[in-house]
């Protein structure tokens, strides 16, 4: 009877394999349904990292501005890479408008044409304080973005807080508010 | 032999054993030779971020395209192999490199084909060496048995 | 009138038939089974039918508004046009999610049918249970599509068109990759059954074994078929010349592939010896459970790919609980029941079946690496939040070593006797075909310069050798007359040919894969008229023209191929518009004489401002590219020649002969 249950034990290894995996896919499941797992997210080591070494052009109807310039900044900054061409960019200008009033926002244009980003700001209206302009993306390469909209924290100093790699939604502007205080 | 003749006929051309099949331009493509093939070795471990599972070589996206350049001009300004993977991971974390570093968190991972074949000749070896025993072990009950029943006779 | 007969109402009154139906297949025959009642167990057989025939029809239904335009079915207006090709009318019916399962559960429900056909001579307790588990599966299936991925909804007021389906999807291979691969898939629920009514009844012999093999096959011929397929249709349609990624569905298809190949082996050892009858269950149920793993997996939205199809939780979470009822129910099964059946048949290390045990853990370790590469980044993340990447340089190195072993074993395995195998006499059949083999690696290695692929090479000239010199040996070739060895190739069992041909099978899909990584190619950005040199081939670009389709609008170069001034074919690569999705594809042009493919894209061509408009090309040389998939048909050949053995003619004509004779 011991011997048997011995391989009883020994045999049902499989199942508790089969077990344990059917756990982590239901976990991922129900991370997926609440909206804290994203399998398709990245996430880019640039968290409580210093801003990288960077340099943008004029994007009327502003000046560029570059890591110096934003460094030197006393006040927090969120710096949001957009497009002209991109749809979730227009999506989330309403909420940009709305966290206008309460951080700077300053705008990168991410390979696009400056007719275009003028035009595109002049329609939905313009959020940002500072735009430059990233014609051919190496500026977006260096901050680790893969897309757009993406938004950045950045503190007085140069370090950045905050990482959000899709279009600002209510719950993710209030988790950005948090972080101010 | 056809077989050793055809392998003779397409080691003809063995320059490029990786094949980039997302440069679509030639300008691309740097002008010395060797760079070119390492930056197409380098591309063919990052990951296209934007694909699902393709490498910047092979796949037709515009970001691809930008780390792509990016390889070559790392290379032509003088970065070994090491250092432009390390900057590309620098950035974007090891998610886009293909194959991923050996850590604690990876062990399990890089050690599975070994953890496999070790435990799966294992678990047949003591498996077999268990029955040939107790089939050697009941051949001489066997005998034994046969020997009393003769003895009795 | 049909249309009118075969609405979606009645497909889906069908459907939920078929459901109710499969739930019957399943409860009253094992209830039969149980108390012994002959009569409910025989009611098994025309369940089956039943749900067949009802799920005929719902299919039908289905294929009948895609055909008429319904565009109230609001799985036809997600996936159809008005000016969409009739072709593709018909099969986008499973190119998206509710398609797909609707065909898996037709699948199942028609391997039902025939194993309920075939099955006549099975004594009636495993034949009732046999049926009622693929009726279990199939209600389970069913169930799925009727609560979370209905085809049949409704939408109201219909609108006049619908939305198009991806112009990737619009080529023939939609026509015939997921149906052979669903019965790849879908037939390895036939071993799973036997695995279980075996496990119910307490019961596994030699019978058994010779019972479940032709299914096996069946299921891993169709399999390997619907890879290679798969693989083909990737080649030529997505312009990238690539035609395995390591693409997380791709390899969800390679897993019941891999322990599919030794399930078939290892049921074999059963049949012939009543041996490794535990391992034989165990496979049969883990590969069962990596085909429906494999189904959630894509449609469950935890991984990514480029196949996946509009992913979902909620039926993530219904598969997971199918899942957990059909393979984790099996599994526990299993656990309870296995140590109960003892192997009687015993056998040397070194014998044929000590090599199949080999062939085995080589398999099943290449699954275990498959299998945890595509699920460490979602696990990993799950854990401790980092994000991973496992992708094709990880598995070309963790896998080649082991496939490289397992070539080895491969060739030697079928000339080892069974139970205690002799060790000189081998070595006499295959010391010819080893010592080229070994001569092999050294030139290869002094003509390629690299280690991998003259080993490969060798393996894969080793194994081809080895098949001759057993066959030689079967035949008694130059050690008897011509005409005994004539009988002996006549009166050799069908069975021997097949793995002959199995095995030579995978060599010629090997040398495929080596050919294809010295592949030599240009891109080039040129005006008409333009002549480029590769691989000894002279390719002139003579014209480039727009034309107009059915639903795009195709910009398309003519190709000129010649050598040594002997015209070769003409290319046609082109660029195709989809005004509806505004999607680009790009349509290869390939040209093959089996022994090497020639390959040319049309790239885009921006520079079009310049007087001289330039193009860009991109021209492949592949040199025993076809050789990958016409080594996967052969090997599927192999296993369809298996089925055709007389051995496994055991069953209905033979009865009704008896019959007669009484």
């Amino acid at each position: 009877m011991q011997d048997i249950t011995r391989r009883r034990l020994l045999w049902s290894l499989p199942f508790a394999t089969a077990a344990v995996a059917g756990g982590g896919f239901l976990a991922m499941l129900s991370g997926i349904r609440k909206g804290n797992f994203d399998p398709k997210e990245i996430n880019t080591p640039i968290l409580n990292k210093p801003i990288p070494a960077f340099s943008l052009s004029a994007q009327p109807p502003s000046t560029g501005f570059n890591q110096q310039e934003l460094q030197q900044q006393t006040e927090p900054v969120l710096i949001n890479f957009f497009a002209s061409w991109c749809i979730p960019c227009l999506t989330e200008m309403s909420m940009l408008q709305q966290l206008s009033s309460h951080i700077s926002i300053w705008g990168i244009a991410y390979k696009d044409k400056q007719n275009s980003v003028s035009g595109f700001l002049k329609r939905n209206g313009n959020p940002y304080q500072r735009i430059g302009q990233d014609n051919n993306g190496n500026v977006g390469i260096e901050w680790g973005v893969s897309g757009v909209p993406e938004s950045f924290l950045v503190m007085p100093g140069g370090i950045i807080k905050w990482h959000y790699p899709k279009p600002l939604t209510v719950n993710s502007t209030q988790t950005l508010l948090s972080l101010l205080k | 032999m056809r077989f050793i003749t055809f392998i003779f006929l397409f080691c003809l051309g063995l320059s490029a054993p990786i094949v980039a099949f997302g440069i679509d331009s030639p300008d691309e493509m740097l002008k010395n030779p060797v760079q070119e093939q390492r930056a197409q070795h380098i591309g063919a471990q990052l990951r296209c971020l934007v694909c699902q599972n393709e490498s910047i070589e092979d796949s037709s996206a515009d970001l691809a395209k930008d780390l792509r350049k990016v390889v070559r001009q790392r290379i032509k300004g003088g970065d070994n192999d090491q250092q432009v993977m390390q900057w590309m991971v620098d950035r974007y974390g090891n998610f886009i490199r293909l194959s991923p570093p050996f850590t604690l968190t990876t062990a399990l991972l890089w050690f599975m084909p070994v953890l496999g074949l070790v435990i799966g000749c294992v678990v047949a070896f003591v498996t077999l060496r268990k029955k040939n025993k107790i089939a050697s072990t009941e051949l001489s009950k066997e005998e034994r048995q046969r020997l009393s029943e003769l003895m009795k006779e | 009138m049909i249309s009118k007969i075969l609405s979606p109402e009645f497909g889906h009154f069908t459907l939920a038939l078929a459901c109710c139906l499969a739930g019957a297949q399943c409860l009253i025959p094992l209830m039969g089974a149980k108390v012994k009642n002959s009569r409910l167990m025989a009611l098994a057989s025309p369940l089956a039918w039943g749900q067949f025939l009802a799920l005929t029809l719902a299919f039908a239904c289905l294929v009948t508004a895609a055909v008429t335009d319904d565009f109230s079915v609001q799985n036809i207006l997600q996936n159809s046009a008005v000016d969409k090709p009739l072709l593709y009318k018909i099969t986008g019916v499973w190119g998206n999610h509710e398609g797909s399962i609707l065909l898996w559960a037709f699948i199942l429900a028609f391997f039902g049918a025939i194993v309920s056909a075939y099955s006549q001579h099975l004594p009636l307790s495993l034949r009732a249970k046999v049926i009622a588990i693929m009726g279990g599966s199939a209600a389970g299936f069913e169930l799925f599509c009727l609560t979370t991925s209905n085809p049949f909804l409704r939408v109201w007021p219909a609108p006049l068109d619908g939305q198009g389906m991806n112009p990737l999807l619009q080529d023939p291979g939609l026509a015939f990759h997921p149906p052979i691969l669903y019965m790849g898939y879908v037939g390895f629920a036939v071993p799973f059954a036997f695995a279980v009514a075996a496990l119910l009844e307490g019961k596994v012999d030699a019978a058994w074994g010779r019972w479940v093999r032709p299914w096996t096959v069946l299921a891993w011929a169709l399999l390997t078929c619907g890879i290679a397929l798969g693989s083909w249709w990737s080649y030529y349609v997505l312009g990238w010349g690539g035609y395995w990624f390591w693409d997380p569905v791709e390899n969800a298809s390679l897993l019941p592939w891999l322990t599919g190949t030794a399930l078939l082996h290892s049921a074999l050892v059963v049949e012939k010896r009543e041996s490794l009858k535990i391992w034989t269950i165990l496979l049969a149920i883990g590969t069962f459970s990596l085909s429906l793993s494999g189904t959630f997996l894509v449609r469950s939205g935890i991984l990514n790919s480029v196949h996946a199809f509009a992913s979902d939780p909620a039926r993530g979470v219904f598969i997971l609980l199918l899942l957990a009822v059909i393979s984790g129910g099996a599994l526990l099964l299993f656990a309870w029941r296995a140590p109960t059946l003892t192997s009687t048949g015993i056998f040397a290390f070194f014998s044929r079946e000590g090599s199949i045990v080999l062939n085995n853990i080589l398999l099943c370790t290449m699954s275990a690496v498959v299998l945890t590469g595509t699920l460490y980044p979602p696990f990993i993340q799950l854990i401790n939040g980092q994000t991973l990447s496992v992708g094709k340089p990880f598995f070309d190195n963790a896998l080649i070593p082991i496939a490289l072993f397992l070539f080895l074993v491969m060739a030697i395995g079928p000339v080892i006797a069974f139970k205690k195998g002799n060790i000189k006499q081998t070595a006499k059949i295959l010391g010819f075909a080893a010592c080229l083999s070994i001569s092999n690696v050294v030139i290869a290695f002094l003509i390629l310069h690299q280690i991998i692929p003259a080993l490969a090479s060798s393996l894969c000239i080793w194994i081809i050798l080895s098949a001759c010199s057993d066959f030689i040996k079967h035949i008694a070739l130059f050690k008897t007359s011509i005409s005994n060895s004539y009988n002996r190739i006549i009166g050799l069992p069908r069975s021997f040919y097949a793995t002959y041909i199995a095995h030579i099978g995978v060599a010629i899909t090997i040398l495929g894969i080596i050919g294809m990584a010295a592949s030599q190619q240009k891109i080039v950005e040129v005006p008409i008229g333009t002549t480029i040199h590769l691989a000894g081939y002279d390719w002139t670009l003579t014209n480039v023209d727009d034309r107009q389709g059915p639903n795009f609008i195709s910009t398309e170069a003519v190709i000129k191929v010649s050598k040594n001034g002997k015209p070769i074919t003409w290319m046609l690569p082109s660029r195709r518009f989809f005004d509806r999705q505004k999607q680009v594809i790009t349509n290869v042009a390939i040209h093959t004489n089996l022994m090497s493919d020639l390959y040319a894209v049309l790239g885009d061509s921006k520079n079009s401002t310049q007087t001289t408009p330039l193009f860009v090309l991109r021209l492949h040389y592949n040199p025993l590219a076809p050789w990958i998939w016409i080594g996967g048909f052969i090997m599927a050949i192999g296993g369809f020649i298996t089925l055709t053995d007389r051995r496994f003619r055991v069953g209905t004509p033979a009865n009704r002969k008896r019959i007669k004779e009484v």
